[in-house]
């Protein structure tokens, strides 16, 4: 057993598979943005190369990730949540507004979203919680994590953030399923709900008249759809379906091309990968996603110990979820909420911070093989 | 296995979670594989369909309009780019601000503008505010168009007149095709904002130029912007007119009549072609092929002088004197009068209580026909006309195409009134007087005639009884196939008259200009043989003429054919209230035919069919 640990130390923890992965997806990403912003010359820095200087900052991230220890990084986790909730606070008041939503903070020439770091830094805080001591009995279970999450969530909700709250949503219910509830079945049954709200949806949301869906959309989430109608989602699912097979080619998406396609660069991106690369490429980014979550599953089920597993669970509940709902939503089969697809949508704050969770995996995998603890 | 201060149990149970969530994920992720294959495969067409919609317009491209060239291949009408300016008002954040950018950049009248903005309607319909901009213009508003949204710049073909004023009645004017017009058959290929004839060649000719139109299927971004262009169908441009009117004589006759309200007519009688048609007051074709506003078009319609009227076509008055060229066929042919027979004129001539007046005090004296018409005695013309009658006067009058309409090209040409008993009966309800034949004989009471009909009339006299549809058009140029299509002349007839009835009435209207009632017509290069006419338009008329009002003045007249022995062009001179017709009008017929001979020894192709001048050559007329 001892033999088989030292052969894995130090950088043969770097898992090639892990790594080639996240760079597969990252490409596909940078394709993707490329494709659908070429030949949009507004004087400024093209949105791949900004989104290319975003990855170098998410390496630099995963690399401090990985080489930290989760051990340290935990104990940090409350004073960080501290920090990020008073961000929260400070974006509603002085937030930049985009799309009738104030999710940003200015930091020099850029925005900085800090309900995308609120998200690991929940996964922190509850891992942290849970492995200090051991919850027992409904309180500390389930209520004061509970009490934890509400005030993040509803500074995300009162921006409005809709995509981030529902993340806040299934990261506590994936926390709470990972640590056992009583009856187990209530973890499974609210992680599922959540992950097949979408197909459930459809039969609910389908029945709705236009204008009910209109009306309950414009409370939910106001502003995102400006034009209404559904056009975001219909113009979405016209490019995905037009992709048919084998796509249209890069460059080839007239929907993303000629902007009939709103947001092409970031919440709909697999959008304009499914309308250039058919059916097929959407395989393969499927498939690169299993790949991907089936190695963190598998780092999490080999953690060392509980705060190692519930911070992997977390990161992978979330990455899950991210994906799902994002593919979903742009498949038409969810109410378009503000989720981008990780390492793939352009976006500063969610491309590091999705990094830099993948880093921290990576520290789990590696402390798990480290001999003196 | 590293210890932890956690319960075996509960870690373990983690594991087995994690398996769960493994066929949770395969699971959704499935869900998301077969939800994407039925987008993409089952349901791929359908959507490919649907994003081909998405980015194509269809696009109606309009033809080009004909172009009109005169005899000599001088372009009259032609087809020029024009920069458009139009607000749409639904996109204007503003509108007090963009009234002020607009005045400031271009130099427009603000009240204009708001005027122009505030006319009812969509807000979503662009509203023109001014065409025919200079490139300049175009483009300032082009680059500050960011700062004014709602503005745009569109590029329209103009019907372009070169001559601005000069063939106006001619040529006409273009205009959308109206939703009255739309509904007829002969309009049935065009669509709302079509550009259709409205008037003149452009409204008669017009389904000869105006073409095609084409369509091109256009890609489209998400705001409208086209991208990428597909010509579906070309528009087949519409085919080029050759008239035959020289535009130097054209311009000429317009020059003569200057100010004056009034026609002249000049063709050539071996074959009708028109080779000068002007009427006063014109309107400027480039004005009304625009779109006018109510008041504009108001204007133009109240216009005293009636400057739409075509005068030569349309235009009927009394021909007097004139007029005793057909009565004079007539005399001979029905052997009324011989040659040599004479009347004795003694300044009046009696008929029941009345007396119908020469217009010589005293009188002629014995006249026989010759000098009856070299002088024009009335009282000969009286007595003729009573001995004859009105039914064989209005039927020689009818020979020669009096009181019916020519057949020009040209839309709503008059015919004129030939009367007779008949006629009478049927528009007036009354019977025929006997004193109104009387009348007739000298062109006065009932007969009106339009200046196209007498210089037609004198050109069949010229032409010793046949005569030709005066036309003008003398060529199509079908831009499909290339060819040059040229149009025979129209026979309509030869008056059954003898030869020798012809020459003595020439020799007679030689005379006139030599030493009769328009010597002022008598010219030192050519033969000029004429008749003058003086229409009167009120019946009292006491004191000398310059103390009359001008609207009460007679109409001048005079009919000329050059030269005598071989004539080739025939020429009808009206002049409202300009007087004697020996003396207004007379001069004004000498100057056509002199500038016509001078014309046709410089450049012999003006008689002989179509010059080699480039379709496109694009020479533009200079007003001088």
């Amino acid at each position: 057993m001892i033999e088989r640990l030292t052969e894995h130390r130090g950088l043969d923890s770097f898992d090639i598979r892990y790594v080639s992965l996240i760079v597969a997806i990252l490409a596909i990403g940078v394709l993707s943005i490329y494709s659908v912003t070429q030949g949009q010359h507004n004087g400024l820095t093209p949105y791949y190369l900004k989104q290319l200087m975003w990855i170098g900052l998410g390496a630099a991230a995963f690399l401090v990730m990985w080489a930290s220890d989760y051990h340290q990084l935990a104990r940090f986790a409350y004073p960080a949540y501290v920090f990020i909730l008073l961000m929260l606070v400070f974006v509603l008041f002085e937030g930049r507004t985009s799309k009738g939503a104030q999710r940003w903070v200015a930091l020099g020439p850029f925005g900085f979203q800090p309900s995308e770091f609120a998200k690991l830094i929940l996964i922190m805080v509850l891992a942290h919680y849970y492995s200090k001591a051991p919850r027992v009995g409904w309180l500390q279970r389930v209520i004061v994590p509970g009490l934890l999450v509400l005030p993040g969530l509803l500074l995300i909700l009162r921006q409005p953030d809709l995509g981030s709250g529902l993340s806040f949503v299934a990261i506590y219910a994936a926390m709470l399923l990972m640590v056992g509830v009583r009856s187990q079945a209530i973890g499974f049954i609210l992680l599922f709900g959540i992950m097949l709200f979408p197909f459930a949806w459809e039969g609910v949301w389908g029945s709705l008249h236009d204008y009910q869906r209109q009306r309950i959309m414009a409370f939910v989430d106001p502003g995102y759809d400006p034009g209404g109608k559904g056009y975001h989602a219909l113009q979405s699912r016209i490019a995905i379906g037009s992709g048919q097979l084998l796509g249209k080619g890069l460059y080839g998406g007239t929907q993303s091309q000629l902007k009939f396609l709103p947001e092409g660069h970031t919440d709909f991106v697999f959008a304009v990968f499914a309308e250039e690369w058919g059916f097929l490429g959407v395989l393969v980014l499927l498939g690169l996603f299993v790949g991907l979550i089936w190695l963190s599953l598998e780092i999490a089920s080999k953690a060392k110990d509980q705060l190692g597993a519930l911070l992997a669970a977390g990161i992978v509940a979330m990455l899950c979820f991210c994906v799902v709902i994002n593919i979903g939503m742009t498949a038409g089969m969810f109410p378009i909420v503000g989720i981008p697809l990780p390492l793939v949508s352009y976006g500063g704050s969610a491309t590091i911070m999705t990094m830099a969770s993948l880093g921290l995996l990576l520290n789990v995998k590696r402390k798990r093989l480290s001999l003196f603890y | 296995m590293v210890s932890t201060n956690y319960p075996e149990t509960e870690f373990g149970d983690l594991h087995r979670r994690l398996f769960g969530l493994r066929v949770g994920l395969l699971l959704v992720v499935g869900l998301l594989g077969l939800r994407l294959w039925h987008l993409q495969i089952l349901e791929g067409p359908y959507y490919r369909d649907l994003s081909e919609n998405n980015r194509t317009r269809q696009v109606l491209l309009e033809p080009a309009r004909g172009l009109i060239y005169d005899r000599n291949g001088i372009l009259l009408a032609n087809n020029v780019s024009s920069f458009s300016l139009y607000v749409t008002l639904e996109d204007v954040k503003d509108r007090e601000v963009l009234i002020q950018q607009l005045t400031g950049l271009l130099g427009l009248d603000p009240t204009l503008v708001r005027k122009k903005l505030a006319v009812k309607g969509s807000k979503l319909l662009p509203r023109k505010i001014k065409d025919r901009m200079t490139l300049r213009d175009a483009t300032l508003i082009e680059s500050h168009r960011l700062d004014m949204p709602g503005v745009m710049i569109q590029v329209e073909s103009q019907r372009n007149y070169p001559g601005g004023l000069i063939a106006a009645h001619i040529l006409g004017y273009v205009g959308e095709v109206s939703g009255d017009q739309l509904e007829k058959p002969e309009f049935i290929d065009l669509h709302q904002g079509s550009i259709v004839g409205q008037y003149g060649i452009e409204k008669s000719y017009d389904r000869h130029m105006r073409g095609m139109a084409g369509q091109k299927n256009v890609e489209v971004d998400a705001v409208g912007h086209e991208k990428k262009a597909a010509v579906v169908e070309k528009p087949q441009a519409g085919n080029d007119l050759y008239l035959t009117i020289d535009v130097r004589l054209q311009k000429l006759a317009e020059d003569l009549l200057g100010g004056e309200q009034g026609a002249i007519v000049a063709l050539d009688p071996t074959n009708g072609d028109i080779l000068a048609m002007a009427s006063r007051p014109a309107f400027d074709p480039n004005i009304l092929s625009r779109e006018l506003t109510a008041k504009q078009w108001v204007e133009i319609v109240q216009d005293e002088g009636r400057p739409l009227n075509n005068r030569a076509s349309q235009g009927q008055y009394p021909p007097g004197s004139t007029f005793k060229i057909p009565m004079a066929v007539a005399a001979l042919e029905t052997k009324t009068m011989s040659p040599s027979s004479t009347v004795h004129c003694t300044g009046g001539y009696q008929f029941g209580k009345r007396l119908y007046r020469d217009w010589k005090v005293g009188g002629h004296g014995y006249v026989d026909l010759h000098e009856a018409l070299v002088h024009s005695c009335d009282v000969y013309f009286y007595s003729i006309g009573q001995r004859m009658g009105i039914d064989v006067i209005a039927d020689f009058g009818k020979d020669f195409g009096l009181g019916r309409a020519t057949g020009v090209e040209l839309p709503s040409e008059r015919a004129g009134i030939m009367p007779s008993p008949a006629w009478k009966q049927k528009v007036k309800h009354e019977s025929w007087l006997p004193g109104e034949t009387i009348s007739a004989a000298i062109g006065q009471g009932f007969v009106t005639v339009t200046p196209l009909q007498m210089a037609s009339m004198i050109g069949t006299v010229a032409n010793d009884g046949v005569n030709y549809r005066p036309r003008l058009v003398q060529a199509v140029m079908d831009r499909a196939t290339g060819n040059l299509q040229e149009l025979p002349a129209v026979p309509r007839g030869k008056i059954n008259a003898k030869p020798e009835t012809f020459r003595i009435i020439k020799e007679a209207l030689a005379d006139v200009v030599t030493k009769g009632t328009a010597t002022r017509a008598k010219s030192s290069i050519v033969t000029i043989g004429g008749k003058t006419g003086t229409a009167q338009v009120a019946a009292l008329r006491q004191g000398p003429e310059e103390n009359i009002p001008k609207k009460f003045r007679d109409h001048a007249w005079f009919v000329a054919f050059a030269p005598v022995d071989s004539p080739r062009i025939a020429v009808a001179v009206l002049g409202e209230h300009m007087g004697h017709g020996g003396a207004a009008a007379a001069p004004l017929a000498k100057e056509v035919i002199e500038a016509y001979m001078k014309l046709a020894s410089q450049s012999p192709v003006v008689t002989s069919g179509l010059p080699a001048v480039s379709r496109h050559d694009e020479r533009f007329l200079t007003e001088s």
